[in-house]
């Protein structure tokens, strides 16, 4: 039996009925795991040894929680208490966080099973595990392709049967776009709906976790696990979550669509561009309308990612300095020599040009200029979408302008691999939900559709994507590998 | 130098102090850790406050009560939105290489302070009241600081303890004023429990800028900043050498510089910081990781409701209420748990003025001689009250009594039961006493003479004797009448 094909709530189902152990499960992942990850590299560390000592309790003792006894991916950005946590960092090659993320605890209380630290771009900076300091995983559809990124790990893993479903983060689309590249369901969850704590950061006002999975149900199963109002995480939304899984019904009679013309025009490949008017004209078949709106503002989206994340990044990031853990320069005549040589050897290009627009821009006299002026512009992004957003139920777009593109292909041109953001990054800004489901495929390659909603209202989202799944099922394609 | 002193050069001093105080709350700024001295260095540590990669802060509700009630205490005008702000730097001692601290939207702002020097009363200006994260402890191994050491160990146990600094306008003008400002915030924070105020153990620390200008002109001279004075005496000797290097630069037509100056209390005297690379740029911006502080009004009038009166108002009140003189209300007010504690003797004796006497007088001298303060005492107001009562009756002469009171306060017990145990009853019954009259004016015949040949301060003598025949016990006034008559 080909366990591993199988999501996370059918393998929920097989538990709990007993039709198969959890050891026996957990065993056939990993039998999975040595068939394929030589060709994918989705994982920076495996779990087994302790995997299957949780899952040999779970037999013992039996499965209580929805998602009891299955197996799942953490990005390796997510603090694991005893298992090396790094970043696909050299500067934290080797680090053991002394503590579990939340969202670790949470799993761990579900009966989760974690089995291994997925890869990604370091600190989670780029957007095809190309800036991984260790291994560049390759998009199971084309393993040529990049899974996209920065989670492209997790979204790999889950598309290439690693793992029924994982983790990922989003600062600017890192869960979405890979997602969308590996034709997997990726959800970024509100800011505050998911803590942070125990999450690396990258730029702390964006960052969110948020779940890779199979399906839409998967989805939702796993936000009612990890979202929870946590103390540790002052910017935690202390509000209610309602139980998702009630939100997983086909139903968008009266849906009303928003699809931005900022984000089905320049830049955005044809094909892509059909494949979501495509789904479109399905939500219309449901009974659903759509209409092309402006966000004005979206315009300068890119650029206010690019001051904002960058500076919260740069003061993020000084802790990395050799002092306290990580990893520390051989090179030490003096303090500052340890310092610069430490960080020097131990953050990798992307990281460090980050960190210097970061400076730069928080920097005495640039301040008000780019800072706080891209500040001010967010506040009208979020503007815009909560204008939309009063007249529209959902927005549509693409997740990303096109499909996955070449390993190398833009590695030396960094603006045009901001770009392949373009979709996503709003989002962030204005600290919405949104959720990329398969909606096609392009010369074999999966396309995404973006579909985002209002602060908390996560289940609009959830019912919304669920409807389109049940009625067209592109999930149910899988890469030949 | 006659001409400097009484001609062109008429300097006016410019002083501004910034204070760090140490808030009393049992855990960390933004963690649960405790922030006790004395441990064992980095045993108070946890991911947050070490800073470890996804480690988050949350904001200790308690200190930002107790700034609240300080800034109250300052006259200040509390901003019920108020931001916390990186200050980015680089150093071992700072695990995240930034501090959370407060900048441009700080707690309150705008207020004053009271201060009375030479009899004057100078209103002081306070700019901010803030909160911030203290940094952890470098040990360097074979050089006082970390250029040139062996190496350099970091203890992180006060690594996030909250601080609040206070900042004053450039209002005081003269270092006297600033230690009387110094120690008048001190009072003000020991007697609201906000902070110990030691600046001998760095519970409280000042940095002090100092400028000169020729009186009457307004614009502020070019200021330098002085560190590291370690008591009140410190802040006004620093401060004042400081002042006379600056009029002495500036009397031989020199010029100041910008520049940090540490005070060396073992010469006196203040040397130049050697200056780090170049001037920072802290690149301040809000904390993303925490949400504006919002304090609002009901949060303010629960904080002054258990303020209470303040010093200054109970100094006044006191004065009016009790006629007592105001150095005696000095001491009285100098903690709540004093004032409170005369207040309540003063109530149940009736005797506000003997209550007063004795906390200044007897049990001052206790706590004193003994290094320990009135809490950690066993005396209550009930106790002191009985023992005034005795005293008031005639029951215990007043040397019985400040035997009784130091027992009393070693061991709880009342007046009553320690003056059967101590036998210190006072003995008023005159057949008891003429034996005792008898005995002493046949012993001292000299000053039994001196008595009668006019010198009336001889009885004194034979007073004491008496009392040392009955350990004390004697009523004064008995004994001396007893005696006069045996003389006669």
């Amino acid at each position: 039996m080909s366990l591993h094909r199988l999501t996370a709530h059918e393998l929920a189902e097989k538990l709990r009925s007993k039709e198969v152990g959890c050891v026996e499960l957990i065993n056939d992942l990993y039998s999975r795991i040595d068939a394929v990850e030589g060709k994918i590299s989705a994982f920076n560390c495996l779990t087994k040894e302790t995997a299957l000592k949780k899952a040999k309790e779970l037999d013992d003792n039996g499965f209580n929680g929805e998602l009891s006894g299955v197996p799942i991916a953490l990005k390796d950005n997510i603090c694991t208490d005893g298992v090396e946590t790094t970043c696909s960092s050299k500067i934290l090659k080797d680090f053991i966080p002394p503590y579990n993320a939340t969202v670790v605890e949470l799993l761990q209380n579900e009966g989760m099973i974690p089995v291994g630290k997925t890869n990604l771009d370091e600190f989670a900076m780029g957007s095809s595990t190309e800036n991984s300091a260790f291994k560049t995983t390759k998009n199971p559809w084309d393993t040529q392709r990049v899974p996209g990124g920065s989670s492209g790990g997790s979204a790999a893993a889950v598309a290439a049967d690693e793992a029924p479903l994982a983790l990922g983060s989003d600062t600017g689309g890192s869960i979405r776009q890979p997602a969308s590249f590996c034709g997997v369901v990726g959800l970024k969850p509100t800011y505050g709906r998911v803590s942070r704590y125990g999450l690396i950061a990258f730029a702390s006002s964006l960052d969110q976790i948020g779940p890779l999975t199979k399906d839409v149900t998967d989805s939702a199963l796993l936000m009612n696990v990890i979202a929870k109002y946590d103390r540790r995480d002052s910017t935690s939304a202390d509000v209610k979550t309602p139980d998702y899984k009630k939100s997983l019904v086909k139903d968008v009679k009266g849906l009303k669509i928003a699809v931005p013309k900022e984000l089905m025009g320049e830049g955005i490949e044809e094909n892509t561009k059909k494949a979501v008017l495509e789904a479109l004209k399905t939500y219309e078949k449901m009974g659903a309308t759509f209409k092309e709106v402006s966000l004005p503002s979206f315009k300068y989206a890119l650029s206010t990612y690019y001051i904002i994340a960058p500076a919260e990044a740069s003061s993020n990031l000084s802790r990395y300095d050799g002092v306290h853990y990580g990893h520390r320069s051989e090179k030490q005549n003096d303090l500052m020599d340890m310092y610069l040589n430490t960080r020097k050897e131990g953050f990798g290009p992307e990281v460090k040009r980050r960190i210097i627009i970061g400076t730069y821009a928080l920097s005495s006299g640039y301040y008000d200029a780019y800072y706080l002026k891209a500040q001010k512009v967010r506040t009208l992004i979020k503007q815009d979408f909560d204008d939309t957003l009063k007249d529209f139920d959902v927005i549509m777009s693409p997740t990303t302008p096109s499909p996955a593109f070449k390993i190398g292909e833009k590695v030396s041109d960094p603006l045009s691999m901001y770009l392949s953001d373009i979709a996503t990054i709003p989002i962030n800004l204005a600290g919405i939900p949104a959720i990329s489901i398969p909606c096609g495929f392009d010369n074999g390659l999966p396309v995404g559709l973006q579909i985002m909603g209002k602060a908390f209202d996560e289940e609009t989202l959830f019912r919304v994507a669920f409807s389109y799944e049940q009625e067209t099922k592109w999930n149910k394609r899988k890469p030949a590998l | 130098m006659e001409q400097k002193e009484t001609g062109a050069m008429n300097f006016e001093t410019v002083i501004g102090l910034e204070t760090h105080a140490q808030l009393q709350t049992e855990s960390k700024m933004f963690c649960a850790c405790s922030t006790k001295f004395g441990n064992d260095p980095n045993s108070n540590i946890c991911p947050v406050c070490t800073g470890q990669p996804g480690s988050l802060p949350v904001i200790n509700e308690k200190a930002i009560r107790l700034a609240v009630k300080t800034a109250l205490a300052l006259n200040c005008k509390i901003n019920n939105e108020s931001v916390f702000a990186r200050k980015n730097y680089f150093y071992p001692d700072l695990p995240k290489d930034y501090q959370i601290s407060q900048f441009e939207m700080p707690l309150a702002e705008h207020g004053y302070l009271e201060i009375e020097v030479g009899g004057q009363i100078r209103k002081i200006g306070i700019t901010r009241v803030h909160l911030e994260e203290d940094a952890g402890k470098l040990v360097h191994k074979g050089s006082i600081g970390i250029k040139g050491a062996d190496y350099s160990l970091v203890d992180l146990n006060r690594t996030g303890t909250p601080l609040m600094e206070i900042v004053s306008e450039p209002d005081l003008r003269t270092p006297e004023e600033a230690r009387v400002y110094m120690e008048e915030l001190a009072h003000i924070l020991r007697y609201l429990e906000v902070c110990d105020a030691k600046l001998e153990e760095g519970s409280m620390r000042c940095d002090a800028n100092i400028s000169i200008r020729q009186a009457g002109v307004k614009e502020l001279g070019v200021k330098t900043e002085l560190k590291n004075m370690n008591s009140f005496k410190a802040v006004q000797k620093a401060l004042e050498k400081e002042e006379a290097r600056q009029k002495e630069v500036v009397s031989e037509g020199g010029k100041i510089y910008q520049q940090t100056l540490l005070f060396d209390e073992a010469t006196s005297s203040v040397h130049p910081m050697r200056s780090k690379e170049g001037s920072h740029d802290y690149r301040y911006f809000p904390d993303p990781d925490l949400l504006p502080l919002y304090v609002d009004e009901k949060m303010i009038e629960e904080v002054k409701a258990g303020t209470g009166e303040l010093p200054i108002e109970k100094f006044k009140r006191f004065s009016g209420q009790y006629g007592i003189s105001g150095q005696d209300i000095n001491v009285l007010i100098e903690s709540r748990y004093t004032a409170d504690f005369f207040e309540e003797t003063a109530k149940i004796s009736g005797e506000p003025k003997l209550s007063a006497n004795w906390l200044i007088g007897d049990v001052s001298a206790y706590l004193n001689a003994n290094n320990t303060a009135l809490k950690e005492t066993k005396l209550t107001p009930t106790l002191l009250s009985g023992l005034i009562e005795l005293v008031k009756n005639g029951t215990v002469s007043g040397n019985s009594a400040k035997k009784i009171a130091a027992e009393m306060m070693k061991t709880g017990k009342s007046a009553k039961d320690l003056v059967e145990s101590m036998g210190a009853t006072q003995i008023s019954d005159e057949s008891a006493l003429v034996e005792i009259a008898k005995k002493v004016v046949a012993a001292n015949p000299q000053s039994v003479e001196a008595f009668k040949s006019g010198k009336e301060a001889a009885i004194k003598h034979l007073i004491g004797q008496a009392m040392r025949e009955t350990k004390g016990r004697a009523n004064p006034q008995i004994i001396e009448d007893l005696l006069k008559k045996e003389m006669a």
